[in-house]
C-alpha cells in the first residue's frame, strides 16, 4: 500500500480529527469511538496475523485483560475517575503484551488450521477465568470509577485517545512492514520452513510478531473499560469480537496497510449505526452475512486489494497505445500485487 | 583435499520404511560431488538430514569438523550450508528481490531484525549482484509468484548464493527444465566451483552429472553402494544393478543347472 501518498494519510487523520467537532451529536461521536476502537485492534492484528499467515482468533484475550487491568486497578488503587486513568492505558497495553507471551509460546508450536482451534480455546480458557476467578468479581463485573467531566464532552477525550491509538497501531504496523523482522513475517507467510532453512529464527519471529501485535489491542480493552465505566466478563472476553477483528482485516484486505483500518472504519461504523437504527434488531447481522460473502466471493484478497487492482486497470486502459499489448496488464496486477 | 560436510553411518527410518539405512558421504572442499540413485534410494532424506530439516535416528553429521547432527536449519545454514529443495521453494507473494533479501544475513540475531530495515545498500547491492547473475534483474520487482518454473529454479539458485555459503546442496537443479537451460545452469555452477564453492548435487540427469561432477556416490536403498568418478561408477556393474534390478543369482543357476 505505498501507493497510497503521505498527502492523503494526512488528510484521512485530519477528516477523523476534526469529525467529532463538525457532528457534536454524542450517539455518532460514541459510534466513532467504537469504530477507532477496531480500527486500532483490526491494525494490530494484521500486523502479526496478516504479515504471518498465522490467523488468530485469539486476540479477544489480550482485550480483555486489557480491559480487566484497567478496571481492576483503577478500581483497588484507589484512582479517582479522569484523566489520570489514561496513563493506565499503554500499562494495560504491557500486560497484554506479558499475556501473550505464554499465550503465543504454546499456540505457536503448531501451524495453520491447528493453530487457530489452539487460539480459540486458549481465548475460552481466558474467558471462564475472568467469570469464575474471585479477582475478577465473576459474572457481576467491575465498576469503574466515574468519569466526572461533563455530559457534552464526555466523548471526547476518548475519542482523541482512540484516534492517537490508530494512528500508532498504523505507524507501528508500517515500520514492521520496512523492517527486516517484517520481511521475515511475511517469508513464514509464503513458506515456513524454507525461511527456517535461510536463517530465519521463525519461532522467535512468530513469537515477538504475536505478542507486540498484543500491545494495542490490549490498550483498546483497557480504553473501552474506562469507556464504558462497567465491565463484564462475557463481554470484555467476547468470541465475536475475535471474528470481527479478523474479518475487518479480511474485509478490507489480508496482509495490507490500509486494509484493516478501511475494514474497521467500514463495518463497525456500519455495525453500530444499524444497531442503533434497527434497535434490538439482529438486522445487521443478516446485512453483514450477505456483505462477506459478497467479499469473499468477488474479492478473497480484499476491497483494498480489488480496487488497487482495478484501478491499475483501468490507468492501462486508458493509457494503453493503439496496439495494445496484453503482457503490460499481467506485469501490472502483479506489481500492485506485490506492493502491499 | 579437505573434508568440508561428511555424514557417518546416517540411519532414519519413517515408520517401517528405512529411507537410510547406515548411509556415509563424503564431500571434498572445492568438489562438485554427485549424488545419483533410483527412485526412493534416500537422496532427498540424506539432504534433509544434511541441512536439519530430518533428525537421524543414528549417525553423525559433520561440517568443516563441527558436529551438526541435531542442528535447526537456521544453524546449519548460519554456519554456511546452503539448499535448493526438488520442488523449488521460493516466497510466492513477496517480490523477487525481497525473496533475495531474506536470505542476506545468514546469522543475524532476531531481535536486530526489529530495528533495522528489511535491506542496508550493500545488501541490496549483493542482491541485485546475484539476481543479475542468474539473469533475473529486469523481474527484480516483480511478485516471485509470476515467475516461471525454470525462473524459480534460478531465484531459489541466487537467494541461497546471496548468502555466501560453502557448500551449496543443489537437489535435482535440472529436473523438469528445458536444455538451454540445464546448460545455462551448468556453466553456472562450473563458474561459482572456479570462484570456491563447494557443490553436493542430487540429479537424475546423468549427462548432467557426468559432466560437472568431480566424484560422484551411488545410493540404493539408504546406502551408499559405491562412490567413485563419473567413468568408475558409469562402468560399475553394482550400479547397473540398483537401477536396472539385479540379476537373480538362484533363478541363474537354476536355469543353469536345468
Amino acid at each position: 500500500m505505498s501507493k497510497v501518498k503521505p498527502s492523503l494519510w494526512a488528510l484521512g487523520v485530519v477528516v477523523l480529527a476534526l469529525f467529532p467537532l463538525i457532528v457534536t451529536n454524542p450517539t455518532y461521536t460514541t459510534i466513532g469511538v467504537f469504530t477507532l476502537m477496531f480500527m486500532a485492534c483490526a491494525t494490530s492484528w494484521n500486523m502479526f496475523s496478516g504479515y504471518s499467515g498465522y490467523v488468530s482468533l485469539g486476540t479477544g484475550i489480550f482485550f480483555g485483560c486489557g480491559a480487566y487491568t484497567m478496571a481492576l486497578i483503577s478500581t483497588h488503587a484507589p484512582m479517582a475517575g479522569g484523566i489520570a486513568q489514561f496513563w493506565l492505558i499503554p500499562l494495560a497495553g504491557l500486560v497484554a503484551m506479558v499475556v501473550a507471551l505464554p499465550v503465543g509460546a504454546v499456540a505457536l508450536r503448531v501451524r495453520r488450521h491447528t493453530f487457530v482451534v489452539i487460539t480459540i480455546a486458549l481465548f475460552f480458557v481466558f474467558q471462564l477465568l475472568a467469570i469464575n476467578a474471585s479477582f475478577t468479581g465473576g459474572a457481576a463485573g467491575i465498576s469503574l470509577p466515574l468519569i466526572p467531566w461533563l455530559a457534552g464532552y464526555y466523548n471526547l477525550p476518548f475519542y482523541y485517545v482512540a484516534l492517537a491509538m490508530v494512528i500508532f497501531a498504523t505507524f507501528l504496523s508500517a515500520g514492521v512492514r520496512r523492517s527486516r523482522f517484517g520481511l521475515q513475517l511475511l517469508a513464514i507467510r509464503d513458506d515456513e520452513d524454507r525461511a527456517l532453512g535461510l536463517g530465519v529464527r521463525v519461532t522467535a519471529v512468530k513469537i515477538t510478531g504475536f505478542v507486540l501485535s498484543a500491545f494495542t489491542i490490549g490498550m483498546a480493552g483497557a480504553l473501552y473499560a474506562m469507556f464504558l465505566g462497567q465491565i463484564y466478563p462475557q463481554f470484555v472476553f467476547d468470541p465475536t469480537f475475535d471474528i470481527t477483528v479478523a474479518l475487518m482485516a479480511f474485509f478490507g484486505g489480508f496482509g495490507t496497510l490500509l486494509g484493516p483500518l478501511l475494514g474497521g472504519l467500514i463495518l463497525e461504523s456500519s455495525q453500530q449505526y444499524l444497531t442503533l437504527t434497527f434497535s434490538n434488531g439482529s438486522l445487521y447481522l443478516i446485512l453483514f452475512g450477505v456483505l462477506f460473502l459478497i467479499v469473499i466471493l468477488f474479492m478473497p484478497q480484499g476491497v483494498v486489494v480489488r480496487v488497487s487492482q482495478l484501478w491499475a486497470r483501468r490507468n492501462l486502459k486508458r493509457d494503453a497505445t493503439p496496439t495494445p499489448d496484453a503482457t503490460p496488464t499481467v506485469e501490472a496486477t502483479a506489481i500492485a500485487g506485490a506492493s502491499h | 583435499m579437505a573434508t568440508l560436510l561428511e555424514a557417518k553411518g546416517v540411519s532414519r527410518a519413517f515408520g517401517g520404511v528405512k529411507a537410510l539405512d547406515g548411509c556415509s558421504l563424503t564431500v571434498e572442499k572445492g568438489s562438485i560431488t554427485g549424488l545419483i540413485g533410483p527412485n526412493g534410494s534416500g537422496k532427498t532424506t540424506l539432504f534433509n538430514v544434511m541441512t536439519g530439516y530430518v533428525k537421524p535416528d543414528k549417525g553423525t553429521v559433520l561440517f568443516d569438523g563441527n558436529d551438526v547432527t541435531n542442528a535447526r536449519p537456521n544453524k546449519v545454514f548460519a554456519l554456511g550450508v546452503g539448499r535448493t529443495f526438488q520442488l523449488t521453494r521460493i516466497f510466492a507473494r513477496i517480490s523477487v528481490i525481497e525473496n533475495m533479501l531474506v536470505a542476506t544475513q545468514r546469522d543475524e540475531s532476531w531481535l536486530r531484525g526489529l530495528t533495522r530495515s528489511k535491506s542496508s545498500p550493500s545488501e541490496l547491492d549483493a542482491a541485485m549482484e546475484w539476481l543479475d547473475f542468474v539473469g533475473l534483474t529486469r523481474l527484480a520487482s516483480m511478485q516471485a509468484g509470476s515467475l516461471s518454473y525454470g525462473q524459480r529454479k534460478l531465484l531459489e539458485l541466487a537467494y541461497v548464493l546471496v548468502a555466501d555459503p560453502d557448500v551449496i546442496l543443489l537437489d535435482e537443479p535440472a529436473g523438469g527444465v528445458n536444455l538451454t537451460l540445464i546448460n545455462e545452469i551448468s556453466e553456472k555452477i562450473l563458474a561459482l566451483n572456479r570462484g570456491g564453492k563447494t557443490f553436493l548435487i542430487v540429479e537424475h540427469n546423468m549427462e548432467f552429472v557426468m559432466k560437472i561432477c568431480d566424484k560422484i556416490t551411488v545410493m540404493h536403498q539408504g546406502c551408499d553402494l559405491v562412490t567413485g568418478t563419473p567413468a568408475e561408477v558409469r562402468n560399475n556393474p553394482q550400479v547397473l544393478d540398483a537401477y536396472l534390478g539385479g540379476s537373480d543369482d538362484e533363478f541363474d543357476q537354476a536355469v543353469a543347472s536345468g
